[in-house]
């Protein structure tokens, strides 16, 4: 029989009993890295979002370290790749790809959806950019210049999208409760609701 | 030698994958390409060797700014493609 007909779930315990008897990962180690990556959600980096919209000191931060700054909200980093943060201005729209892979921001945004790994999605992000915007009903303005970050070795990345108008003032939470997935990997803007 | 922030650099053009088993993080659309070194990012463990479980001397990794339009000989004047780079895929450009 080969490794791929085998039943999954003798594999992975034969798997992990071959961890724990070689000494390279404990039963407890194995749990507390399953805790922390099913810790993972959009609504952890929806969380950042929002604070960098209320706090300077705190966006200051995430665009210098986002690693220290999703850390800083409790989110552990511990074993992740660096962690950049792509900001969005008036001027300047920021999309995410990794035309190689599927390399996301785990940490801070779960697993990616499906989309961000189809062949689709990963050539037209660098080929036609625009054009995919607009499908997601995603039209920049033309003044605002169009950057794609193909990820595509040690760093992740996530966008920091613009606070969008009529927001003003809201409290953190509400702020974090606007911010999507697809905010943050730069395929749609945040809305007031 | 570290590149320094606005160093026009060339991707090299070449293609390890005709000459047998690797893992390469340089995209195909990049390779003989020219961009612009907007900083280092840090130095990494080479995956090209990583992948392969051999020693991996560390690389300086670049964050590299292309002409999107240029690539493709399409699309809208000013977009950008920004790409992480290890150093050892580029060379200065004349």
């Amino acid at each position: 029989m080969s490794i791929l007909e085998t039943d999954g779930d003798r594999l992975l315990t034969a798997l992990r009993g071959l961890l724990a008897a070689k000494g390279i990962a404990t039963p407890q180690e194995i749990a507390e890295r399953i805790r922390i990556t099913e810790g993972g959600s959009p609504a952890q980096g929806a969380r950042m979002v929002a604070k960098a919209w209320v706090d300077p000191a705190y966006r200051a931060l995430m665009l210098s370290d986002g690693a220290r700054a999703a850390e800083q909200l409790g989110i552990p980093m511990r074993g992740a790749p660096p962690l950049g943060v792509l900001e969005d201005t008036p001027e300047l729209h920021n999309l995410v790809v990794c035309t190689l892979c599927s390399c996301y921001p785990r940490a801070v945004l779960g697993y990616p959806p499906f989309w961000f790994k189809s062949a689709a999605y990963r050539a037209r992000a660098v080929r036609d950019p625009r054009g995919l915007l607009t499908e997601w009903g995603t039209v920049l303005p033309d003044h605002v210049k169009l950057r794609v970050v193909d990820s595509t070795a040690d760093y992740r990345w996530m966008v920091l999208p613009l606070q969008p108008a009529g927001t003003e003032g809201w409290p953190e939470e509400k702020l974090a409760g606007i911010v999507r997935e697809g905010d943050m990997i730069g395929v749609t803007f945040p809305a007031a609701g | 030698m570290m590149l320094r922030p606005g160093t026009r650099v060339h991707v090299k053009n070449d293609w390890p994958e005709t000459r047998g088993p690797c893992h390469i993080r340089t995209p195909h659309y990049l390779r003989g390409e020219t961009g612009t070194v907007l900083r280092h990012l840090g130095d990494f463990p080479n995956p090209e060797d990583l992948a392969f479980a051999r020693p991996a001397p560390k690389l300086p990794l670049y964050h590299v700014r292309f002409d999107q339009p240029a690539l493709w000989h399409e699309g809208r004047a000013g977009d950008e493609v920004v790409v992480e780079i290890y150093g050892s895929w580029l060379e200065a450009a004349l």
